[in-house]
Order: structure tokens, then C-alpha cells, then sequence
């Protein structure tokens, strides 16, 4: 099973789409390694620096409908391959989240007042989670800041994180 | 309590239902192109599990770029071409036969009623046009849908949108979909099948119906869906004709497909066109919708005009309707790609190419290629192309590029007028 947990990169829009997470002209690489230095490289967001922030980050908390747009895995890939095993949402398009869990990584919903919260809380600053996927919980922490986040996991979908993913799944069932 | 189509084709092609909420689906096809099937088709050799599910269910056809522009692109090409003639994939379409997936697959008559269809592509919802349940997915789904013939869906809750009143002349499918779009949001259907019913999707032709149901995917929907009616049947009679004695029966067998009278919706929504004008993208979201009068002197660079979205028979005959014995201005680039063979080759016999290349249009071969920049029409940085396509994200037609979405007949008269503006078609 992946890890769940680590530096928070914090991504203030809604409705960032697979083309601004890797573009298109991509697609055309068949390692998932190759997409590793273009993860966000067409994002529209003011103040975001690219690679630079990117680096050593291993979560994501973003706004609503991430991961709008078109069906490509290379979306999560480009995120697992940067690190990024957990995304934090206030809600995913229905593709990448099926994707996300597919690949054995975990996209997590939370309400848009939690999201406003992290937001306000923890954005300005350097923030760690630890995530505890047992009790369906992780714990975000800054400075001296630090608290206790729940969240819901349907146990199909935790069954996909443990099993690593739906291929073995599948296979092994029908 | 009644069903709605999704529901139907659920029930009647559910196999396993492993957790709440979760649908093991039998699945009818499973669409394959070149872009997300070889990294399938390499995880399962690496798993040791290359095998097919059934190759007369499985259809493939290089389309996103092609001819291959490069190695990579050649490569994937070949990956794909490779494993169709391993598993004997007779219905694998390679160059001189291929075209855009979502045009060519409707043509050759592999949709139909109630089915069920997955395919590594998002605008796979186009299918819906047939009364289908159609959805794109991810490279593994796709994989285990080449593996097992199954994809696993949650039990979709359905918005109905009845589409009312009647379409002014020059307003579209294109326009009323992007009003929908602009009215629901980007997010606004997201988990959630469309039904489009009413009389302005009866009184549509498959190829509008499909131009409608493949953007629905913009507003977050799983797929779109329209009721299986005579126009379907008449479409799709050259494929059936041997599996029903007559058109009427065909019809009744596809009755099965309409949603029960008391079927039970997420939301119904009244979409009155009566009054809908041409409408545009202005913005890298597609539900920054505004009408085309509104916009003012926006110069284009180039234009574009195909994809599954637009680039249908019925959709040339429009523009060329408004570039018949017209220029295209000096200062843009004008591109046409008729989605397929078959489509290129009556736009020929019907002299619309002529008028195209006439008016000073390029006419490349049937591709995705310029939709989304891999191929055949990349914009380069502070460029602006107007488009028949159906995505306008930043980036998506080349680096620093911006792409306003519309139908063809406004696409033909900004191609004129060298900015975006009404066809003379619509009377304002």
C-alpha cells in the first residue's frame, strides 16, 4: 500500500482539469516517469511557481471538481510519480476520482467549510498530514497548529487502496 | 417506483455488487484508441495478462494522431496495431480507414440501444445520442475492461432536461449544449447521467443528437443520454435489418429504453430555446458561455473546424453553406478535418470540399489531431483559434494558446470575417 502522508501542497482554485495537471502533448509518452517534470506545467494560478513548489510534497488540499476535463490516468500518474498519493478535495470529477482509487491512491472529500478552514488555518505556511487510513482520519500540522481531520472512505474503495488497485481486483473476482 | 434509462441498463447488465453503491456492469464494447490503450495493453503484458475478453466486442482505431507525427506517436500506433492482430480485433481501423473515434464507431454501427460501452476517452458519452449507456474511464478500467468485459459505476442519479420550444434558424445543437452547460456549470452534473428529451432532441438528426450528448461530459456528466426513436432506427436500420422484420418492430424493442413515466430524477430541468442566439466560450472553462454579439472585435488567428464534437457531414454542409463563394480572411488559418473516411468522401462528392478549399481552408485528413493539440493545427503562445471543438482549457491547443468554442456556422463566419462573429444564417 502507498503512503498517505507528508508536505502539503495547497492548490487555492476550483476546477483545475487534467489539461493544466499534464497536457495533452504528453500523452504521447509511454513511461509514467517521462511525465514527472510537467505535472502542472499549463495551470492557471497566480503566485504558482511551478516545480519549484511541487518538489517534496506528497498531498494535495484543492478546491471543488478537481480533476475536471478529459479521462486521462496520466493525471494521477504524473502525481504519483511526483509523490503525491493523496489528493483532498472538496470534490473530484467522477473519472479522476475512479482513477485515482484504480491506481491505489486515495482522493478525499471533504465539506467546503473544512476546506475553507485548511485554507485559512494552514495555506500561508509550511503543513505536514499524517494520514491514518485504518481509522479513516489524518492529522494536519503546522507550527505549533495541529489537529485531527475525518474523513469518509467507502470500504470498496479502501478495498482497491489495499489490494492495489482494480486490475488484481477484478481478476481475481469475476 | 419507475426507471430511468441509466437504471434500466444497469438492472439489466448488473453482475456482481461488491459494496453500496458499487455496479459490476457486463459490458456490450469496449472502445479502444491509440492515446490511453497502449499503457493498458503493456501493464498487461507486464501482469501477465494479455488476453482479450472477447475481440469481436472490442473495437480500435488509431485517431488522435495520425499519420504519426513522430517516434513516440509511431510507437503507440504500432503498440496498438500490434495487439489488435495478436487477439484478432477484426474491427481495428489503421490508417486509410480510420477516423475520430466517436464519429467513426456510431457509423459503423456499433451502438446501439441499451448497451453498454467504456472507452479510455472522455467523450465517450457521445454514444448516449443512441440511447446507450456510454461513459469514459481511465487506463485501468479500460484495462479490466479488455481483461473482463466489466467496469464497476455507482448507480447514477439522472438530471432530465427537457429541451422546449423551438430552435430559431442559425442556433445549433452546438449552441443549445453550450447554453446547458453554461446554465449547469462545469460541476453541475458531475456523478450524474443527462437525459436530453423534449421536442427539440426528437426533431434532431443523430448527428446533432450526438454533438449534444458529447459535451455533456463539460458539465460533469457521466454520459448523455437520448431516447431511441424512429430517427435512430432509420440511422441505424442498414446495421439491424436482419434482426427485426420492420423499422416498427426495431422501435418497440427499443421502447424497453425510455425511461417509466414515474421514474424518478436528481433534478428535471426546462430548457426553453425559443430565444437561444449563437453562443460562444469566452475563458478556459467551458461554461464561460456568452453570446456571440456580445464579443465584441476578438481577432482570431485560426479557425477549426471537426472533432466529436463537429466535425460530422452535417456539419460541413453548414459551413460550407456560409463559405460557399466567400474568402476566409487573409489574416487567419483556416482548418477543416472531416471526422472520417466516409464522411471526407461525401463532403467530397457533395462538393463541399471544393468550397472549402476554395475559401482558402486546409483540409487535413480524419483526426483529433488540433482538439487538443497533438497534431494538424497546435496554436502557438498569445494565439487565439475559434473552434468547433468542445474543450477550451488553457493550454489544450497549444502553450499559452486560447480557443473559443462554437458551432460551425459561426466558426465559417469568424473565418471570414477574421473575428468572431454571427452567421448570416441567424437573423438576429
Amino acid at each position: 500500500m502507498k503512503d498517505f502522508s507528508g508536505k502539503v501542497l495547497f492548490l487555492d482554485r476550483a476546477d483545475i482539469n487534467t489539461d493544466e495537471i499534464i497536457a495533452a502533448k504528453y500523452l504521447t509518452e509511454i513511461t509514467r516517469a517521462a511525465l514527472k517534470p510537467h505535472l502542472f506545467e499549463d495551470i492557471k494560478l497566480d503566485g504558482f511557481h511551478g516545480q519549484d513548489e511541487i518538489a517534496g510534497k506528497n498531498v494535495i488540499i484543492t478546491r471543488a471538481n478537481f480533476g475536471c476535463g478529459s479521462s486521462r490516468e496520466h493525471a494521477p500518474w504524473a502525481l504519483e510519480v511526483n509523490g503525491i498519493h493523496l489528493v483532498v478535495a472538496e470534490s473530484f470529477a467522477r473519472i479522476f476520482r475512479q482513477n485515482m482509487f484504480n491506481c491505489g491512491m486515495l482522493a478525499v472529500e471533504l465539506p467546503a467549510t473544512t476546506i475553507d478552514h485548511l485554507f485559512q488555518s494552514y495555506a500561508h505556511q509550511q503543513t505536514a498530514v499524517t494520514t491514518n487510513l485504518e481509522n479513516r482520519v489524518f492529522t494536519i500540522a503546522a507550527g505549533d497548529q495541529k489537529e485531527d481531520i475525518k474523513f469518509a472512505l467507502p470500504d470498496f474503495a479502501r478495498a482497491l487502496v489495499e489490494t492495489g488497485g482494480w486490475v488484481e481486483y477484478a481478476d481475481s473476482h469475476y | 417506483m419507475g426507471k430511468t434509462v441509466a437504471e434500466k441498463i444497469f438492472d439489466s447488465h448488473r453482475i456482481d455488487n461488491p459494496a453500496d453503491d458499487v455496479h459490476v456492469l457486463k459490458l456490450d464494447a469496449v472502445f479502444c484508441h491509440e492515446i490511453t490503450t497502449p499503457m493498458a495493453i503493456t501493464d498487461l503484458i507486464a501482469r501477465g495478462k494479455d488476453r482479450v475478453f472477447d475481440p469481436q466486442k472490442i473495437k480500435a482505431v488509431i485517431d488522435h494522431v495520425t499519420p504519426a507525427k513522430d517516434s513516440k506517436t509511431a510507437t503507440q500506433g504500432k503498440i496498438l496495431r500490434e495487439w489488435a492482430r495478436r487477439h484478432r480485433i477484426r474491427d481495428f481501423f489503421d490508417i486509410g480507414r480510420n477516423g475520430v473515434c466517436h464519429v467513426l464507431f456510431p457509423e459503423q454501427g456499433f451502438v446501439r440501444p441499451g448497451h453498454t460501452i467504456i472507452m479510455g476517452d472522455s467523450h465517450t458519452c457521445t454514444h448516449g445520442a443512441f440511447g446507450a449507456f456510454a461513459a469514459g474511464v481511465g487506463t485501468t478500467d479500460l484495462e479490466v475492461g479488455i481483461l473482463k468485459g466489466i467496469c464497476a459505476f455507482h448507480y447514477p442519479k439522472t438530471i432530465k432536461i427537457d429541451i422546449t420550444g423551438s430552435l430559431p434558424a442559425g442556433v445549433f445543437a452546438k449552441d443549445v449544449i453550450l447554453s446547458i452547460i453554461g446554465r449547469l456549470g462545469v460541476n453541475g452534473a458531475t456523478n450524474t447521467v443527462i437525459e436530453f428529451s423534449g421536442p427539440v432532441v426528437a426533431a434532431m438528426s443523430m448527428d446533432a443528437r450526438m454533438t449534444l450528448c458529447n459535451m455533456a461530459v463539460e458539465a460533469g456528466a457521466t454520459c448523455g443520454i437520448c431516447y431511441p426513436d424512429q430517427t435512430t432506427v432509420a440511422y441505424l436500420w442498414p446495421f439491424i435489418q436482419n434482426e427485426y422484420p420492420d423499422r416498427s418492430t426495431a422501435l418497440e424493442a427499443f421502447k424497453a429504453f425510455w425511461p417509466d413515466a414515474d421514474a424518478a430524477y436528481a433534478k428535471i430541468i426546462n430548457h426553453d430555446v425559443s430565444d437561444l442566439e449563437p453562443l460562444v466560450t469566452d475563458g478556459f472553462k467551458p461554461d464561460n458561455v456568452k453570446a456571440v454579439k456580445a464579443m465584441g472585435t476578438t481577432a482570431i488567428n485560426q479557425i477549426y473546424i471537426g472533432s466529436c464534437t463537429n466535425g460530422r457531414i452535417e456539419d460541413l454542409r453548414i459551413a460550407a453553406q456560409v463559405l460557399k463563394g466567400q474568402k476566409i480572411s487573409d489574416n487567419v488559418r483556416g482548418i477543416v478535418s472531416p471526422a472520417t473516411p466516409k464522411i471526407f468522401r461525401q463532403a467530397l462528392d457533395e462538393g463541399i470540399i471544393g468550397i472549402f478549399m476554395d475559401a482558402g481552408f486546409c483540409v487535413t485528413n480524419p483526426t483529433c489531431g488540433a482538439c487538443l493539440g497533438m497534431s494538424t493545427g497546435v496554436l502557438a503562445e498569445g494565439e487565439v483559434c475559434a473552434a468547433t471543438t468542445n474543450r477550451n482549457f488553457s493550454g489544450r491547443m497549444g502553450k499559452g494558446g486560447m480557443i473559443h468554442l462554437m458551432s460551425p456556422a459561426t466558426a465559417a463566419a469568424s473565418a471570414i470575417a477574421g473575428r468572431i462573429t454571427n452567421s448570416p444564417l441567424f437573423n438576429a
